[in-house]
């Protein structure tokens, strides 16, 4: 008989990678985020992939979210992939905002993107996404 | 329109109705004072954009200096009159190329300049004498100043001949944009070392461009705005003078640098009230004798935040009513967004455009026919009164935090700001604040880049990563050393490192080993999490 346990807050990881500062949109979609009963962890500016994913690791993510505005995403998003695939951590859905021209969008979805979130993006949509991911993501054992 | 909800303007300023000659004060003529006298409400000059129109100067800088130098040589063709430098983010943040943090953004965002010898070649063909050259650089100000003026020195020109701006308003960094290096204190005093180098060497040059243009597009409200500039100018100022230099020999070479969004008669009323609140601040708090020092000079950028991904040409229209809105609060130099900025660096076709869009208001339009046309409306009048209020009383509200650096460093100024965006953006998703193509008139077609969008060129960061590596092997590493030690050096004193890295420049020596040798003296700051 499966035990009644008290359904868990999702948590989501907020990072941006790279050199870039532009943290209006990563910093409204935390609050939006927040207000939707969802744990935001934020790991603030200039963070490298490896600091990312220990940081999921150890916080027991259901879902992380990358920020990139300077146009690295292609390239960020997919050293991340890679590098959680290898630390088995490949349950851990990946979503990628910021300044990503449509072409780029599709190849993000391609190497493994969970969601992407182009500048224009409906807010509440975005919510709804990310919570549907991380509902998903919990019923995976970890 | 909903008639029960409460209209004001961006800042939340109740509007009426209506405005009529009550709303006005009957002291108006001394507030207002005429075109290029104090309060200088009504403009710098006396004959305004009669005399000479604004300069356009559009940002722009990609790949390495040669790709940058060809972009240069297009605008001037063009008309453009003036160079405005975008770096890349390791430039930035003071890491060479070939560092490890590097390595997906050199020539990304801008240009990658790692040595004197990239800056020569930025500006190769191009006359220094006669060009006026904005750099939007901060932290490593002290640095690229120092490449610019060695730059010159090789093509003949004197350091007393030169006209720009360096932004170099570190505060704001730490606010929005977010390209610090060091703590708050020591970045301060190296902006302040600028300052002071200038001041005495480069009569012609603007030394530092302070700011409120960035946190507003990171979300605070035009008030605020204004607030956040005049308390970094007063961080700067109180620093110089504490050092004993008077304000008048350099408070004459201080420019700003304000937003120009949606809110159309805010945005002129804004400017308006800066160039008020300015002069009595320097009259008042430094009690500066020289009219020169309370004449407020600014940069308008028009607004990135404001544009849209959906239906982007509508960004054209967007863009030509903030660029009217700068030219009617009399704005010095104006840049114009291109209307493909959500999507990537704008393209060639668009940053024409832009320009475009500055000359036909400029040339066709009639607007600049005479100067401040919108003086006495009432509405802009009353307009002007209550903004400088309103920013007045942020301000002495930061000034009760202890000013600018203690504000900032205890992350208040920040809160606001991502109140404000997160305010904003929740009014555009429930529709209660207008975004024609986003929550109004939207098409079902889905988001589409507009024409040709710019193609970042995969192989800059690889030739400039051989640039650099060429230049190394050609300098002698050993009187770089002992250059760059001696920037840590001065750095632990009270005395001025531009002169060592000046020094440290002409010898060869990286950004980044200059930026290293801060670095070891300095620290490296952390930004407090958020929340």
């Amino acid at each position: 008989m499966p035990a009644l346990v008290e359904p868990r807050i999702p948590r989501v990881l907020l990072a941006k990678p790279g050199l870039d500062g532009h943290d209006r949109g990563v910093k409204v979609v935390g609050m939006a985020l927040r207000d939707a009963g969802i744990e935001v962890i934020y790991l603030g500016l200039r963070q490298s992939v490896g600091s990312i994913l220990s940081a999921a690791q150890q916080e027991d993510v259901d879902v992380i979210g990358l920020s990139v505005l300077s146009g690295v995403h292609l390239a960020v998003t997919r050293r991340l992939l890679s590098e959680r695939d290898t630390l088995g951590l490949a349950d851990i859905p990946v979503v990628v905002g910021g300044t990503i021209p449509p072409a780029d969008a599709d190849l993000l979805r391609e190497m493994g993107a969970a969601a992407v979130f182009p500048v224009g993006i409906d807010l509440q949509e975005m919510v709804a996404s990310v919570k549907e991911l991380a509902a998903e993501s919990r019923g995976v054992d970890r | 329109m909903n008639a029960s909800r409460a209209v004001t303007t961006e800042s939340g300023i109740p509007v009426r109705e209506l405005y009529t000659s009550n709303d006005i004060p009957a002291d108006l003529d001394s507030r207002l004072g005429l075109p290029g006298q104090p309060p200088f409400t009504r403009g710098p000059y006396e004959s305004m954009y009669r005399e000479r129109l604004w300069t356009m100067r559009q940002y722009s800088g990609f790949g390495s200096a040669e790709d940058t130098n060809r972009r240069y040589r297009y605008l001037l063709d063009q008309g453009q009159t003036a160079l405005s430098v975008a770096f890349d983010l390791p430039t930035q943040l003071g890491l060479d190329s070939t560092h490890e943090l590097a390595e997906d953004e050199v020539g990304r965002v801008g240009v990658a300049i790692d040595t004197v010898q990239d800056m020569c070649d930025l500006f190769d063909g191009l006359p220094l004498d006669q060009l006026s050259v904005n750099f939007t650089i901060n932290a490593t100000a002290p640095i690229i100043l120092a490449f610019y003026l060695v730059a010159a020195e090789r093509q003949g020109v004197a350091m007393s001949d030169l006209a720009g701006t360096l932004q170099n308003d570190i505060l704001k960094e730490f606010l929005a944009r977010k390209t610090f290096i060091y703590p708050p204190e020591p970045s301060v005093r190296l902006a302040c070392d600028v300052v002071e180098f200038c001041s005495t060497l480069l009569p012609r040059f603007n030394p530092i461009s302070i700011t409120g243009y960035h946190a507003r597009e990171a979300g605070c409200s035009a008030t605020q705005e204004l607030a956040f500039a005049f308390a970094d100018a007063i961080a700067y100022c109180d620093h110089l003078v504490e050092r004993g230099i008077p304000f008048d020999s350099f408070a004459p070479r201080l420019s700003f640098h304000f937003a120009s969004q949606m809110d159309f008669f805010e945005e002129v009323a804004k400017v308006r009230a800066a160039r008020r609140m300015w002069c009595e601040l320097a009259t008042t708090r430094y009690g500066a004798s020289d009219p020169n020092s309370t004449r407020l000079r600014f940069f308008s950028g028009c607004s990135g935040a404001t544009l849209t991904a959906q239906q982007p040409l509508n960004n054209v229209v967007r863009s030509t009513l903030q660029c009217l809105a700068a030219v009617l609060g009399g704005a010095q130099s104006i840049h114009v967004m291109g209307y493909d900025e959500a999507y990537e660096i704008p393209s060639e076709e668009s940053v024409r455009l832009a320009l475009r869009t500055q000359q036909i208001i400029g040339l066709e339009s009639g607007v600049t026919h005479t100067v401040d046309p919108l003086a006495g409306s009432y509405y802009v009048e009353s307009l002007t009164d209550a903004i400088a209020l309103r920013a007045t009383e942020i301000l002495d509200e930061i000034a009760a935090q202890g000013g600018a650096v203690n504000a900032t460093t205890a992350g208040l100024l920040q809160r606001w700001i991502a109140e404000n965006a997160y305010t904003e953006a929740r009014e555009i998703a429930d529709g209660t604040r207008a975004k024609v193509g986003v929550n109004v008139f939207v098409d079902d077609e889905e988001m589409q880049a507009p024409g040709a969008l710019f193609i970042p060129d995969a192989t800059a960061a690889a030739r400039q990563r051989d640039r650099l590596q060429s230049f190394l092997a050609q300098r002698s590493s050993v009187s770089a050393a002992e250059a760059v030690a001696r920037v840590g050096s001065v750095a632990g004193t009270t005395e001025n490192v531009m002169p060592s890295i000046l020094d440290a420049a002409r010898v060869g020596a990286t950004l980044g080993e200059i930026a290293d040798a801060l670095r070891g003296q300095f620290g490296e700051y952390r930004e407090p999490v958020p929340w």
